[in-house]
């Protein structure tokens, strides 16, 4: 027993810290299971689990962007869209083919995530070169420009395969994609994917944010994390040491983007209807605000405030109209909370005291 | 750098503090798809001669089985946008059934409604939720959604959970396509364009069309989708089609000269009335003027602000309701409402009105007790629904298919005076 306390005390708090993340997800997803099994979580809450799984891997994977790679990005909600939409088209042409649920969701997430990331290379390629606020504005303008490309894309399915138009100049329609007896419309241009099978599920999602916890932890605490934190601190000293910055800057932005679009997959085949609108600025500063209040860089920070704030509105229906209202005076409180230096201090004097007790404690034991 | 990183985040999340302040709110700005795509109704005749007793429009003179009249108190949930950009619609949709509601109530009769309005921003997401939100209540029969990308995603859960809904507006065929307990009050995107192209080619005939419409809004397209293929079989000449789209709203004078040099006499306007008065005021400097014809979106024009009513003379539209109706069950409407709201009720209330009536009559042909679970109202609604005939202010003896399509008889009004008369 000692022995493994010992081991346990000799871990690096880093990697004490993510551990203790994973748990707290598994625990939470366990409890929030059984919770539902039994009935005993409303209606409400359950409709909104994979919801709340979608914008928490949004926000751990912006958090990758703007908090460890230092790089503001403002079209997250964007990438999110790519993967949605090619994700939905993905598990919607597949039906026949693979009509075991979850692995047809499986294998939409990867396309989806595999056409985020596409999306991020060709993004960041150029932008991540350069210094300063570039990429935020290039990825607003990239939010975007998707939307509307979106609005023009005519998807059909039949028997023949995919047939695929894009419609600029608005006179096409989903019968001018000559599809077969039986064929059908994934995706009817400004009216989005509508008369989606709905197979997103909470477990989908779980294992999604466990994935995305796993692979921007392991990166974050490897080499290559090392290098994309010096980035971050400081440029020169990190280009003075040899650190290749466009090879680091696109690792990171690109893992961020293609978990986007694994979210964005996810969350299309939650909804019967999706709309490219949905994904637009308010969506990706939705999702900032999440990584802001959550705490740059802190992974479970994101996490717990995606899953608060996204609740909070719904939780707030009680006041009707009033609810917008409380939620931005809520969003100001956590923000004073946690940015106070009264309060921060506070919180410091008292885990100083704490570990000051615990090392007493521990020397008496010792002797 | 670092700086100016924080600055910008701040600057963010103050930003965020007011948009998404109204919780994810997907709102109408990014234009398109929130289509609060009005109820597609055609109109329907207000001349009604309904009696002068408000709550007596919806009688089920029906063939339905002389079954006991319901009884009990029914829980009824409406869905729409009450804040954001197409709060606008729902909440007249939510005031017109809420209206409706207490006249039952009074009524004192054995059936009794609860009422519960929840908002959804017209966002697919945040319309599920709110769903959720009212099943937790204890719904049994939902009014709405009311605009119809959100009334799509809410559809599917109700066609999955056995819960009857009735939209009073959501005009899109997809949300009623495959799902045989969700009804809509008003008339589909297709029914609106095919009625334009019939009544324009029997009323204006020989005339040459010009369409402008906006291609980025699913309503718009859809209506025009429709019009221009029922007007080829029609023989109707469209000479020109302009588009634009949610960014250029704000000048026509390419289209308006394009339809003018291609000689076009009717302009058929599928589109809301805040573009459409900028279409009217500049064809009207040119000194270009055609017909104008609209469909309902066009209806609100009068009602518009720092908008020279005159301009709109002669303007056709196809709409369900109009509040200047002479009939005693719109007079008796208009009256309430004025009197709550303090504002002239548009179609959309009207439809929210009719929704409540027409599952009241629902109810009534089904002889559902209050006690029965949502599933099993349901059943029983959806058993009635194609052999009731309502009578509301969106339409007399209006009836339905078992697709969830409403037939009730099309007709147009043209702006006179400003007012809508029956030409």
């Amino acid at each position: 027993m000692k022995k493994n306390m010992g081991r346990l005390g000799r871990l690096k708090k880093t990697t004490k810290v993510d551990f203790a993340t994973y748990l707290g997800v598994t625990a939470a997803f366990i409890v929030v299971s059984m919770l539902r099994d039994q009935g005993v979580l409303t209606r409400s809450l359950t409709g909104m689990l994979v919801p709340i799984c979608c914008y928490i891997v949004m926000a751990v994977s912006l958090n990758l962007t703007v908090g460890i790679l230092g790089e503001l990005s403002l079209g997250h909600a964007g990438f999110m869209s790519v993967g949605a939409f090619t994700g939905v088209i993905t598990a919607m042409s597949l039906q026949s083919a693979i009509p075991f649920a979850p692995v047809r969701l499986a294998v939409a997430m990867i396309v989806g995530a595999l056409f985020a990331g596409v999306a991020g290379l060709i993004v960041g390629v150029p932008v991540l070169r350069l210094r300063g606020d570039y990429l935020a504005i290039v990825t607003l303008a990239f939010g975007e420009i998707i939307k509307e490309l979106i609005n023009c894309l005519l998807v059909g399915y039949d028997a023949k395969g995919l047939h695929i138009a894009f419609n600029i100049s608005g006179s096409l329609t989903i019968d001018d994609l000559n599809m077969a007896e039986g064929g059908i419309a994934i995706i009817k241009g400004a009216q989005g994917a509508t008369g989606t099978t709905t197979i997103a599920s909470f477990g989908a999602g779980f294992v999604l944010i466990m994935l995305s916890l796993v692979i921007i932890l392991n990166l974050v605490r490897s080499r290559s994390g090392r290098a994309i934190m010096a980035l971050r601190d400081n440029r020169i000293a990190a280009e003075s040491v040899g650190i290749n910055i466009t090879k680091y800057k696109l690792m990171a932005f690109i893992t961020s983007a293609a978990l986007a679009g694994a979210a964005g997959a996810l969350y299309g085949l939650n909804y019967s209807n999706l709309a490219a609108s949905k994904f637009d600025f308010n969506t990706s500063i939705l999702v900032l605000v999440y990584v802001v209040l959550g705490g740059l860089g802190n992974i479970w920070g994101s996490i717990i405030a995606a899953a608060v704030l996204y609740i909070l509105p719904e939780a707030l229906r009680e006041f009707s109209d009033y609810r917008m209202l409380v939620y931005a005076i809520v969003l100001i409180l956590v923000m004073l909370a946690t940015n106070n230096p009264t309060i921060k201090g506070l919180f410091a004097r008292l885990r100083e005291k704490l570990t000051r007790g615990r090392k007493a404690e521990a020397k008496g034991g010792g002797r | 750098m670092k700086k100016r990183l924080l600055a910008l985040v701040m600057a963010g999340a103050l930003t965020l503090g007011l948009l998404a302040g109204c919780g994810n709110d997907g709102g109408g700005k990014t234009g398109g798809e929130t289509s609060p795509s009005p109820s597609a109704s055609t109109p329907a005749s207000p001349s009604a001669s309904t009696p002068a007793e408000p709550s007596a429009p919806v009688e089920p003179s029906a063939p339905v089985e002389p079954s006991s009249a319901a009884s009990g108190t029914f829980k009824i949930g409406g869905v729409g946008p009450l804040t954001g950009d197409a709060a606008i619609y729902g909440q007249a949709a939510m005031n017109g059934a809420q209206i409706a509601v207490d006249e039952i109530n009074a009524l004192g009769g054995a059936v009794q409604f609860e009422f519960k309005p929840e908002d959804d921003v017209a966002d697919g997401e945040t319309s599920v939720n709110a769903y959720n939100n009212l099943m937790d209540w204890g719904m049994q029969a939902l009014v709405g959604p009311v605009t119809t990308g959100a009334a799509i995603s809410v559809s599917a859960k109700l066609y999955e959970e056995r819960v009857f809904g009735l939209t009073p507006s959501a005009s899109s065929t997809d949300v009623i396509s495959g799902k045989d307990n969700v009804y809509q009050v008003c008339f589909t995107d297709p029914n609106q364009g095919v009625a334009s192209a019939d009544y324009i080619s029997e009323n204006l005939a020989g005339s040459k069309v010009a369409v402008i419409y906006r291609n980025d809004d699913a309503y718009s397209q859809g209506i025009r989708d429709t019009f221009v293929k029922q007007a080829e079989s029609k023989g109707l000449e469209v000479v020109y089609e302009g588009t634009f789209t949610k960014d250029t709203q704000t000048d026509f004078s390419v289209q308006l000269t394009g339809a003018q040099s291609a000689g076009a006499t009717v302009l058929f306007l599928p589109i809301y009335y805040q573009p459409a008065s900028v279409i009217l005021n500049q064809a009207n400097q040119m000194g270009y003027a055609p017909t104008f014809f609209g469909v309902d979106g066009m209806d609100g024009i009068l009602t518009m602000e720092g908008f020279d009513t005159s301009l709109a003379e002669g303007v056709m539209l196809l709409t369900p309701f109009s509040a200047d109706a002479e009939d005693a069950q719109t007079q008796s409407f208009v009256a309430k409402y004025q009197e709550k709201h303090g504002e002239t009720p548009n179609q959309f209330a009207a439809d929210g009105y009719d929704a409540v009536y027409i599952i009241y009559a629902a109810l009534n042909a089904a002889g559902c007790t209050g006690d029965m679970s949502a599933e099993e109202i349901c059943e029983a609604l959806v058993g009635v629904m194609t052999s009731i005939s309502v009578d509301g202010l969106t339409g007399q003896g209006m009836t339905w298919s078992a697709t969830g399509e409403v037939s009730k008889a099309p007709r147009a009004v043209v702006i006179k005076d400003g007012v809508y008369v029956t030409p």
